[in-house]
């Protein structure tokens, strides 16, 4: 049992997670926002890898990866990064970003790497399941990474059902067919999440896109196993010359 | 005559595999919002497209609207240049001045049979955002394209173009502000409105079943040459034939009743900019390594690292940093042969054509006419170039050209 299953097993409420970009705001950062929000609460932490053309994320998001860009950030660095990153990190950590990166990197080279940090999944969200099941997913096991699918409002019943079959760890409910960091209104989402939960999936749901406070939290916590707070976070560090203390109070603004 | 549910593996030239691959390259690389909404057109588009009610319709608007079929014209002079002989596919001579209007009808008709109220799309130089605000003039469907903030700038005529014909820019103000990020922008746009909107990529670019999609919309191109070229010449078969690639549309449209003659070669021309080596480039095929861009794996011109880099074209119509799949794979099994030229050389071609026969080119076709120069051919060849374009958009690049001779 990895990380990320121990933790779904010993918490199965309000489960928070939270993304940040490797290299923002500077590019030695990463694992100090990390160990920032172990420190505050978060139960897992996802690493943005920056991408020059992210077609799910939004402008904050993409801001910041285009930032880290700058500052020099790569796959490459991103794991000299997380090198001994163990000695400090202890929950659970995966890595998202796009085909485009990892491919140049090497598919299995990269599943090696994240096996030998250790990080423990990985979402890439325009890795179709197609290509998944032909091809990458075995290699995805081979190194006992666990994947993470996205489902949507738009995904039908029993599509859900399959990508939820193909996940493992958790899987990633879009609270609306809409990129992150939207302002569109939250009520609908709840219908859905309870459409969700009337599936006996076999993964924890945590509920992402336009969760940004307290309010926005609590809510998807009633209706899933936890969130994800991704560009809300990302717009807390902007322009802040203290990690800590920035990190801190977001995440006191939101658990407590 | 349509086969929909070929599960060959690796698709053919004319036909992608059901995942859309052809060879190598393809397929639909897309976050999972973007899924029922492709889905929809994947499982809908073959059979819309090759409906009767459908192609009535599209040829009848092709014919008296767009002004089809285009002229396929014996350019003497220039034939004389080359001492061969060289035939122009009048594509300038469409409405809007391009051939990129063929798909655009295509796509329209399509996205009034799937219900959407709403149509969005991207554009670099302007001219497929022209094509598509002016079938959206002609349907009354609200239109939104996505240009780069750069572009904008740049290509300030089609601007106002697009605004008379009543569509809203929005301008792409993220990464190089270039197509590649209109296309970002775009794609974006359609994740946060899926339900009533169509995006119509511009190109052979894209998650399948765009590339397939839009070639088939274009390839009345080379389905009107056959026959032009059988009465001109007795056979519907020239020996090359040659075409512009960018994102690769109306090369598509010109080889595709071609891609299973083997005794036609398929010449295409990227944009080389200031050269292949100069680090301002568009040439895909030389410089660019497989990858996944919009949607599609491809070859694709990134760092060392993956990151998507910004090309350099004198023409921005070719000023994209990917290619479409199927000519990724025309690429690599050798069925098409892929020739390269410059900003300089494009120029010295689109004046050559204006003094031989009285036709001003697009900067985009005048890359395939320069390529002629690159060529070996005897005088019994028959060589048909797509002239994609014609040159009005360019006119303030052409003018500074002057002024530098003079």
């Amino acid at each position: 049992m990895n990380r990320l299953e121990a933790l779904f097993t010993r918490k199965k409420e309000r489960v928070l997670n939270v993304y940040c970009t490797a290299g923002y705001p500077q590019l030695n950062s990463t694992v100090r926002v990390m160990k920032a929000l172990q420190e505050n609460g978060a139960d897992l932490i996802e690493v943005g890898m920056p991408y020059s053309d992210p077609l799910a994320d939004g402008p904050v998001i993409q801001a910041s990866g285009s930032k880290a860009l700058e500052n020099g950030m790569s796959i490459d660095v991103l794991f000299q990064q997380l090198k001994n990153f163990r000695k400090e990190i202890y929950v659970p950590v995966i890595l998202m970003g796009y085909m485009n990166p990892v491919l140049q990197f090497g598919f299995e080279k990269f599943c090696q790497y994240c096996a030998d940090a250790p990080v423990d999944g990985l979402i890439l969200p325009d890795l179709p399941e197609h290509e998944f099941e032909s091809e990458y997913g075995a290699i995805i096991r081979r190194y006992g990474l666990n994947f993470i699918f996205l489902v949507t409002p738009e995904t039908s019943e029993e599509r859900t059902k399959k990508l939820d079959s193909l996940s493992t760890g958790f899987l990633y409910a879009v609270s609306s067919s809409s990129i992150t960091g939207s302002d569109k209104d939250f009520l609908p989402v709840e219908a859905y999440l309870d459409k969700l939960r009337k599936l006996q999936l076999k993964n924890p749901v945590l509920v992402g896109f336009g969760i940004k406070d307290k309010h926005t939290f609590d809510t998807a916590c009633k209706h899933a196993n936890g969130a994800i707070i991704g560009s809300a976070y990302i717009k807390a560090l902007e322009n802040t010359a203290n990690l800590g203390g920035a990190t801190k109070s977001f995440l006191d603004s939101i658990l407590k | 005559m349509i086969n929909i549910t070929t599960s060959d593996n690796k698709g053919t030239y004319k036909q992608p595999n059901i995942f859309g691959y052809y060879g190598n390259f393809g397929g639909a690389y897309i976050p999972e919002m973007l899924h029922r909404n492709v889905e929809e057109l994947r499982n809908n588009y073959l059979n819309m497209m090759y409906d009767t009610a459908f192609q009535k319709e599209f040829n009848d608007l092709l014919r008296d609207y767009v002004g089809r079929p285009t002229p396929l014209y014996l350019a003497k002079r220039l034939s004389n240049l080359h001492n061969t002989n060289v035939y122009l596919k009048r594509e300038d001579l469409n409405h809007t001045g391009a051939h990129k209007i063929n798909n655009t009808v295509g796509q329209i008709l399509l996205a009034q049979r799937l219900g959407k109220k709403r149509i969005i799309a991207e554009t670099g130089a302007g001219q497929h955002g022209v094509a598509t605000a002016t079938v959206c003039a002609l349907k009354g469907v609200e239109c939104v394209v996505y240009m780069g903030e750069k572009d904008i700038e740049r290509q300030a005529p089609n601007v106002a173009r697009m605004k008379m014909l009543g569509a809203k820019i929005v301008p792409a103000t993220s990464g190089s502000k270039t197509l590649k990020d209109a296309t970002n922008e775009a794609i974006r746009a359609w994740i946060n409105d899926p339900l009533d909107t169509h995006y119509i990529i511009g190109s052979v670019v894209g998650p399948h079943p765009y590339p397939d999609m839009v070639a088939r919309f274009q390839s009345i191109i080379s389905a009107e040459a056959r026959w032009q070229l059988k009465e001109k010449t007795g056979s519907e078969l020239p020996t090359h034939v040659v075409a512009c690639v960018g994102g690769g549309s109306n090369a598509a449209g010109m080889f595709y009743n071609y891609l299973d003659e083997l005794s036609v070669e398929l010449v295409a021309v990227e944009a080389a900019g200031m050269g292949i080596k100069s680090g301002y480039s568009a040439a895909t095929t030389q410089l660019g390594k497989p990858g996944i861009l919009h949607g599609s794996k491809s070859l694709v011109m990134q760092t060392a690292d993956g990151q998507v880099v910004e090309p350099h074209s004198i023409s921005a119509g070719l000023d994209y940093p990917g290619v479409g799949p199927l000519h990724a794979h025309l690429f690599e099994s050798g069925r098409g042969k892929f020739l390269s030229a410059t900003d300089d050389e494009s120029l010295r071609a689109a004046f050559e054509l204006a003094k031989l026969e009285g036709i001003i080119p697009a900067l985009e076709s005048a890359h395939a006419l320069a390529a002629l120069h690159q060529m070996k051919f005897k005088p019994s060849d028959v060589v048909v170039v797509c002239l994609s374009g014609r040159g009005d958009k360019d006119l303030a690049t052409y003018m500074k050209a002057m002024h530098i001779e003079e």
